[in-house]
């Protein structure tokens, strides 16, 4: 729901990926992550070949490397701390030029990093080949608590109305000669907090009496019964299902 | 539904807001159904405080709202949001789904209609409007004249008892408006149009209401409330320059 | 404090997320009770306004990322199950579209983030407002205090989960040293800007404050010229004796699990002991020297030398006294003021 515009993280695109029905993409990148995340870290070949299978369902879905990469830089604070962990770990120890470093330091690190990687690289496919309103049609499909999916409707519907109320906010702020700079103002940004809250409020409001007097009363409508036909499934399930051959292999070798 | 029974009958009813400012002071009034009604007003009168008490959005003040003999309160509510359409002032608070069709599909689909039937509520309501073409369009797409229509058009599907329109002419171009009419006066359905748009009061209803610091003023024809003078001034509604409602002549 | 994939263990994983499904669970029942149609909208605010608020990241010292939570803000101003749910949708939008908390780490986020933080809050803000004066200000001070013990209450719980089910070998003195301090700093920022948020709304809209419901008086009306009292509002009459009794139980509840998960972990895995003591001699300097000058040292369990185990039995009494303490004197306020609590009417529309 929301406005019928496309979220930013979303690419608009025909492909066969793009058409799947949105539960079975949410399901199989569900199943997917699992997957990953019960490999042993030990079978360090298992996550490249997790990434090759990405790399697949990226390139059926035309979401360009520039793109995915670009996504993935929302890592970053975790990395920072991967690349701790050899540091302050304990346990131990390996020099590596010269550095003396944890080796189960460094498993951790490469256990959150080729997981954590993994898990937002398959994340952010998903929400570059699913609409925002698809994808809550998709967590109400799965049985998500129709309260729960009324809850993330608005929010995204408020996440336009807050951004655009903290813009007109911020230019009103600016153009009398505030800025923003370090913690002393703090203060000022806090006390705008309380009047974006109510401002925003009140504009989204108007929307939901809107809503409500048309008859809602918690869940959106169905207005196109969507289903997922046997083939669509199977095809969206491939992919945690060839990645559960890999984790099965990384067992056993 | 037997013709006796008016469409809308409001009887004592008064509200405050929580923080404790009173908007209405026992507002009595009723209308007959297939009637047009203006409900005139100066800002602040409380015509919008009215308007949501007529489909149960504002409760828990004091009197009654009847709406075809059914009154409003919680146990009817699902019942008096069907029979009750409200227009709100700014299409897009009332548009806010992807598509137009989604859009006026969403009031009946939330009633439990679905498939061809659903299909052909939303074909019809869009016709009324004359919108038929702009099925599958991004309601944003559109201009401020075709989402005020597809607006009407929402509730409309509905097939609701009364249609209750906030400040229907409200950033119309002379077109639009005049657009906007001709719809209105070809549905066969009660109106209750709150406006301060005095000529298309005129235009549009045979009788008029003002409300007027939470009380309802004054109650009869459009023409003759408008040509009393003092009465008008009263209740800060003025006429546009030049226009005199003794000379209009009235579509009825 | 978003716990990536892979961060965290798969059982502990997996048992937070039946803690978490289970809280969800019952703050689906509960939240019923607590939105009315008018107030539905609120809670997606209230969600999307957290997720803003969960944007602002600082780098916390030795490793992941500390921000504001908001659990507090969305209890004081929705109730605490709706608040719950609110946060748990958060961290569930930002796994699916951010992915920023991991899908297997959703237990865990919401455990620790949805669940501790605003049964927290709650049961401080609740006593609170029964002890203080009964004024708008004493509302805004006690979401002062809420929001300010909640962070650092999440962070012990975050601590205590690294260390039942962390997958590195980080020393847990380091981890609660690094995540309480950062936590308390950022704790005052969220007291902040929860009572600033609390009391702008309050003072425009207190009827969109679910925790001042009980300040507000009954209206008078003038209906043609003669002042008529005002029907009570049916969803505002909802703080029950019920709902109450459920989020003390609720709070107690998540505290004993969380309680039995360390007892059970400590009890099973004697690998994880043996391992402990084996750490005792090799880092207890730098261990003494971490806890001597962190903010946990006053919460120290005395008779334990071993500053890891201490350090989470210290997280584990904390979150629990905190509850339990919290709850115990709203629980005895409560009852003296049981009289003038109206028995509520269940009866939703759907």
């Amino acid at each position: 729901m929301g406005a019928g515009h496309a979220h930013r993280l979303y690419r608009h695109g025909h492909s066969p990926v793009h058409a799947l029905p949105p539960h079975t993409k949410l399901a199989a990148t569900f199943a997917f992550v699992v997957v990953v995340v019960s490999t042993p870290r030990e079978a360090m070949w298992a996550f490249g070949l997790y990434a090759v299978l990405l790399a697949v369902v990226a390139g059926a879905a035309r979401v360009p490397a520039g793109f995915l990469l670009r996504r993935l830089l929302i890592e970053v604070p975790f990395v920072a701390f991967a690349v701790l962990m050899p540091f302050v770990a304990e346990g131990e120890q390996v020099d590596v030029l010269g550095m003396s470093l944890s080796v189960s330091g460094l498993w951790g690190a490469w256990n959150v990093l080729a997981k954590g990687t993994l898990g937002v690289a398959a994340s952010v496919l998903l929400a570059s080949t699913t609409e925002l309103r698809e994808l809550l049609l998709g967590l109400q499909r799965l049985r998500l608590p129709s309260l729960l999916v009324q809850i993330a409707s608005f929010m995204i519907r408020y996440g336009d109305v807050i951004t655009d109320e903290m813009r007109r906010m911020r230019i009103a702020r600016e153009s009398r000669g505030f800025e923003a700079r370090g913690v002393r103002h703090w203060g000022v940004l806090a006390k705008s907090a309380g009047a974006l809250f109510i401002r925003s409020y009140e504009r989204g409001e108007r929307v939901h009496l809107a809503m409500v007097s048309r008859g809602y009363a918690g869940s959106m409508p169905v207005i196109d019964e969507v289903t997922a036909s046997r083939a669509q499934w199977s095809y969206a399930l491939a992919l945690p299902c060839t990645a559960l051959v890999v984790c099965l292999l990384g067992w056993t070798l | 539904m037997d013709p006796v029974t008016a469409s809308l009958e409001v009887s004592g009813l008064a509200f405050a807001y929580p923080d404790g400012h009173q908007a209405l002071f026992g507002v009595d009034f009723s209308i007959a159904r297939g009637e047009r009604v203006a409900l005139l007003g100066p800002n602040g009168a409380g015509k919008t405080t009215l308007v949501l008490h007529l489909n149960g959005i504002l409760t828990g003040g004091t009197g009654t709202v009847t709406v075809a003999g059914l009154p409003v309160d919680r146990r009817n509510m699902a019942e008096i949001r069907r029979r009750v359409g409200i227009v709100f002032q700014d299409p897009d608070d009332q548009l806010f789904m992807p598509t137009v069709r989604e859009d006026v599909a969403f009031g009946p689909a939330a009633a439990g209609l679905k498939g061809a039937e659903l299909e052909e509520r939303v074909d019809r309501a869009l016709a009324l409007v004359g919108m038929g073409e702009f099925k599958d369009r991004p309601p944003h797409h559109l201009s401020f004249g075709q989402r005020r229509r597809v607006a009407v058009a929402t509730v409309l599907a509905m097939e609701p008892e009364i249609l209750v329109l906030d400040e229907p002419s409200s950033n119309l171009d002379p077109a639009s408006r005049r657009e906007l009419a001709d719809i209105l006066r070809s549905l066969d359905v009660t109106v209750l149009m709150v406006t301060h748009d005095l000529p298309y009061a005129l235009e549009l209803c045979p009788r008029s209401l003002i409300l007027s610091e939470g009380v309802i003023a004054a109650d009869g024809p459009t023409a003759g409330l408008l040509s009393d003078e003092e009465l008008m001034r009263a209740h800060r509604l003025e006429l546009p320059f030049g226009f005199d409602p003794r000379s209009a002549t009235m579509g009825a | 404090m978003h716990v990536p994939d892979g961060f965290i263990d798969a059982p502990t994983s997996a048992v937070t997320g039946v803690v978490a499904a289970g809280a969800i669970a019952v703050s689906l029942r509960g939240a019923r009770r607590e939105l009315d149609e008018r107030t539905a909208p609120l809670a997606g605010l209230v969600a999307a306004f957290i997720f803003a608020v969960q944007m602002l990241n600082f780098p916390v010292a030795a490793g992941t990322s500390g921000h504001l939570l908001g659990g507090a803000l969305a209890a004081i101003l929705v109730g605490p199950y709706t608040g719950v749910l609110c946060v748990s949708v958060v961290l569930l939008m930002q796994g699916i579209l951010f992915a920023d908390g991991g899908l297997t780490a959703l237990g865990v986020n919401i455990t620790d983030m949805a669940i501790v933080t605003t049964v927290v809050a709650y049961a401080l803000f609740r006593g609170l407002v029964k002890v203080l004066p009964r004024t708008r200000r004493s509302v805004t001070v006690a979401s002062f205090v809420a929001a300010l013990v909640s962070v650092p209450a999440a962070a012990l719980a975050f601590t205590l989960l690294y260390w039942i089910g962390g997958t590195t070998d980080v020393s847990i003195g380091k981890v609660a040293t690094a995540m309480v301090g950062v936590h308390l700093l950022i704790g005052i920022g969220e007291a902040a800007i929860t009572a600033l948020t609390v009391g702008a709304v309050i003072a425009v809209r207190p009827d969109l404050v679910y925790g001042a419901r009980g300040l507000t008086q009954r209206l008078k009306l003038r209906v043609n010229g003669e002042l008529v009292d005002a029907p009570q509002a049916e969803p505002a009459a909802a703080p029950a004796a019920r709902s109450h009794r459920k989020v003390w139980i609720t709070g107690l509840v998540t505290s004993l699990v969380l309680a039995g998960f360390v007892s059970f972990y400590a009890s099973a895995d004697p690998d994880g002991l043996e391992k402990v003591a084996a750490d005792k001699g090799i880092d207890k300097k730098t261990e003494e020297h971490a806890a001597a000058d962190s903010p946990l040292a006053d919460y120290g369990v005395e008779d334990i030398t071993d500053a890891r185990l201490s350090g989470g039995l210290a997280g584990v009494i904390g979150v629990g006294v905190t509850v339990v303490a919290g709850s115990a004197v709203f629980w005895a306020v409560r009852r003296r003021h049981s009289d003038d609590t109206s028995p509520t009417n269940t009866n939703t529309t759907v």
